[in-house]
């Protein structure tokens, strides 16, 4: 688990945007979709959109399992998928939440909570000993903070998966199942 | 299509409005079982000008229906209630899936607020066919029906065709719910915002697959069911003639090109013949066309056709690069491929504008020669060789002839033997290989084609697995005709057993003569004739024949030990094809025992594995 989170930056994860009807059943399908295939998603996330027809899945997806290629194009026979893009880092602005608890008795303390605030989180609950404590920002931060924190005792964290936007002038290619001979 | 649209709202309940629905969609014909659930949708058949067919077991029904959309190209329709009926129609619906047919088929669904309690007769349908359909959907509001059936057939027959399933709670077609009523309209227009198939391909890739199409000098139309899907035998055989570029037609696109014509080299594949296979091996360009290189046809596929260069045409962007990457994709319908590319040859010069091929049909003449389908008849008072039985049968029956087959040797046969002159007169389970499948297709095809003959090739252990289904034709007044091939034996286990498992045969043997075929057929409100020796065989086809108002079937007792050749091992290359014993020059092969001429029904004691073999056993 932790594993593959810390691996967050591996080259063959690449991050693809799919905007979908907002129909029952449609995270399934998905989902059933890599399953069935074999292909490995590194994290998800999903939300309706400004939209209330559509919603968007963010999924992180190891291209090692099977090529990109072929992950969208059987993507695209999903009849409730509309459309897909992918968010290469240098395009995108991309943004994940951690919450973690961990053990912070007095020795330790201290120095925790000056983590925190090295990265700007936030503290968001307290008792004698323990924290728990969020950030939000790039995945890498995130590994960043959540490797340092791993030199604390962390009772339980949670990281949501990325979500993204491509940045605001960039074109981001729309994916296509059909390409036409250059 | 014939679909309408009503300007007039008439105030219908779900269950009314599911079947106008279907009127809608000119729907002819309805393969179902009634139940618990679906209960209030077979209330309005009776007033309805769709006619129903009632099957035997949910299985049938789905099957009836593929071989309904095989033969006719528009889609079978099955229905049938909730739970065990649905799961029961899972094999179809995964069959069709696999092979690409149009196919919808509804369900009764327990009451919306009853889903999810676990209640009777109730499963996760929609759940379980997932990934087994084309599409799905669970309907929760009547008036969502229509629109429902309007999105299920344009998915199931546009694009890639498919199997839908929609999935109806009884309440919702329920007429005693009076939130079961509504205004019904058919709904002129569709929206699917994430659905849209591309027919037309790319300018620019035809282009720059008639370029690689002008250079070829060992071309292969290798050409898959696709080319059936699309309507493209006609484009097929005018691009293949103005080519002079030899054809192959594999399992699911016999009769795309008739076999009499002289660039048809027949079936590739694991069980193909061997200038079909060698073609493609020694080809310098494939041109696949609606193929999706199954792994029966190309056997290892680092060693499958090594030295071409692939042109794909295909529907479904996804199968391009799947298994082989293609040097030119074209992502679209092959008769529309076919006749762009066509007029783009057309402008080129036709067909000065390709290389000479005349070598190349020259060398594949000499092993057409060399290596023909061959088998030795058995002798006289023997019990029958398969391919005796097809060979026959197929000189006794019109060119029409629609002929559906189960899966296992005698389909191998059947594909080997039979002499296709038209498309879709070859109905049979490719993807899946549904044992079973023969009976209930055949009822779905003549049930499209009254006046035409159809035939059922089976075999006793598929059989076994879906015989009932001749009640079906027999109170349904749908009269096919069954060649019951028994062998005794599951026979390709069989095959596989003595070829690969050391003659070691493990759960194999089912007997000649428990069941009494002939006995059990009669029962089923059919003719029955046995046949034991090869001088019976054309006498009985013939009395089959003159029979056109009851199901018939024929049990030809067969050898069991005969096997199909050409092979190529699973996983092997298509370069180490097995041919048949007789043509092994080399020391490819020891005798095949099938050859030895054992007598009259008996199994040679050297083969059985095990006690259970032993014809006493049976007895």
């Amino acid at each position: 688990m932790t594993a593959s989170i810390v691996d967050n930056r591996k080259p063959q994860d690449r991050t693809i945007v799919v905007l979908v009807e907002n129909k029952a059943g449609v995270l399934a399908r998905v989902a059933d979709l890599f399953a069935r295939r074999g292909y490995n998603i590194i994290s998800l996330a999903v939300a309706p959109t400004n939209d209330d027809r559509f919603s968007r899945i963010t999924i992180v997806v190891d291209v090692e399992s099977a090529p990109l290629d072929q992950i969208v194009k059987q993507l695209f026979k999903l009849i409730n998928v509309v459309e897909i893009a992918e968010l290469a880092p240098e395009l995108a602005v991309e943004r994940e939440l951690l919450l973690a608890t961990v053990r912070a008795p007095q020795d330790t303390r201290s120095r925790i909570i000056e983590l925190v605030d090295v990265f700007e989180g936030k503290i968001l609950a307290v008792s004698p000993d323990h924290l728990t404590v969020s950030l939000d920002g790039r995945p890498s931060k995130l590994d960043d903070f959540e490797a340092l924190l791993e030199g604390y005792s962390i009772v339980e964290l949670q990281r949501s998966g990325r979500i993204a936007l491509p940045k605001i002038g960039r074109d981001v290619p729309r994916l296509r199942a059909v390409v036409e001979a250059s | 299509m014939t679909v309408q649209s009503t300007s007039e709202p008439i105030r219908l309940n779900g269950g009314q409005a599911l079947i106008k629905s279907l009127e809608m969609e000119g729907v002819e014909v309805v393969f179902g079982y009634p139940g618990g659930a679906i209960l209030p949708v077979y209330d309005p058949i009776i007033d309805s000008k769709i006619r129903h067919v009632l099957v035997r077991h949910e299985q049938g029904a789905g099957h009836a229906a593929e071989g309904y959309a095989h033969a006719t190209g528009r889609p079978g329709v099955c229905m049938v209630t909730s739970g065990p009926a649905a799961t029961n129609i899972v094999t179809p619906l995964a069959d069709a899936y696999l092979d690409s047919v149009p196919m919808v088929c509804i369900t009764g669904q327990v009451a919306v607020a009853s889903i999810g309690t676990d209640a009777f007769q109730e499963c996760d349908t929609t759940g379980i066919t997932r990934s087994i359909t084309k599409h799905n959907m669970l309907v929760t509001k009547a008036s969502d029906i229509p629109r429902a059936v309007r999105e299920a057939f344009h998915i199931a027959t546009t694009g890639r065709p498919g199997p839908v399933l929609i999935d109806i709670p009884k309440d919702i077609v329920d007429a005693n719910n009076p939130d079961a009523y509504f205004d019904f309209t058919y709904p002129p227009e569709i929206d699917l915002p994430g659905y849209a198939p591309q027919p037309q391909p790319a300018p620019a890739n035809i282009t720059a697959a008639v370029e690689l199409m002008k250079a070829a000098e060992r071309p292969v139309l290798y050409v898959g069911g696709g080319v059936l899907k699309a309507r493209g035998a006609d484009a097929l055989r005018r691009l293949a003639e103005l080519g002079n570029i030899p054809v192959v037609t594999t399992l699911m696109a016999r009769g795309a090109l008739p076999d009499s014509h002289e660039l048809n080299l027949g079936m590739p594949g694991m069980h193909g013949n061997y200038t079909a296979v060698t073609a493609i091996q020694r080809s310098d360009l494939l041109i696949a066309m609606g193929a999706r290189f199954d792994d029966r046809v190309t056997g290892k596929v680092s060693a499958f056709a090594p030295d071409a260069k692939i042109i794909h045409v295909d529907i479904d962007p996804a199968e391009h690069g799947k298994v082989r990457m293609p040097d030119v994709s074209v992502v679209g319908d092959c008769r529309l491929a076919m006749e762009a590319m066509l007029s783009e040859l057309a402008g080129a010069g036709g067909a000065e504008a390709f290389a000479d091929h005349t070598q190349w049909r020259q060398q594949l003449s000499g092993w057409q020669e060399k290596y023909p389908l061959t088998y030795a008849p058995s002798a006289p008072g023997e019990y029958v060789k398969p391919q005796q039985v097809l060979e026959t049968l197929r000189d006794a029956c019109p060119s029409d002839t629609i002929v559906a087959s189960g899966v296992g040797q005698h389909q191998m046969w059947a594909s080997q033997y039979w002499r296709f002159e038209h498309p879709y007169t070859w109905i049979n389970s490719g993807g899946l290989g549904t044992m079973g499948f023969s009976i209930p297709a055949a009822i779905g095809a003549k049930a499209a084609f009254p006046d035409r003959m159809v035939w059922a090739v089976d075999g006793d252990g598929c059989f076994q697995m879906t015989g009932q289904e001749l009640i079906t034709a027999s109170v349904e007044r749908i009269p096919i005709k069954v060649a019951l091939l028994n062998n005794a034996y599951l026979g390709m286990v069989r095959q596989w057993q003595e070829l690969f498992y050391d003659e070691r045969y493990s759960e194999v043997y089912l007997s000649h003569d428990t069941p009494d075929y002939v006995k059990w057929a009669e029962s089923m409100g059919c003719v029955a004739f046995r046949v034991e020796e090869p001088a019976e065989i054309e006498v009985a086809i013939a009395k089959a024949n003159e029979i056109n108002d009851r199901p018939v079937l024929i049990e030809f007792r067969c050898l069991s030990e005969e096997k199909v050749y050409p092979m190529v091992p699973a996983g092997g290359s298509n370069d180490d094809i097995i041919v048949d014993p007789s043509q092994r020059g080399d020391a490819k092969g020891t005798v095949d025992p099938s050859q030895r001429g054992d007598a009259k029904g008996t199994v040679d004691p050297s083969q059985r594995g095990d006690a259970k073999d032993s014809e006493g056993a049976a007895q």
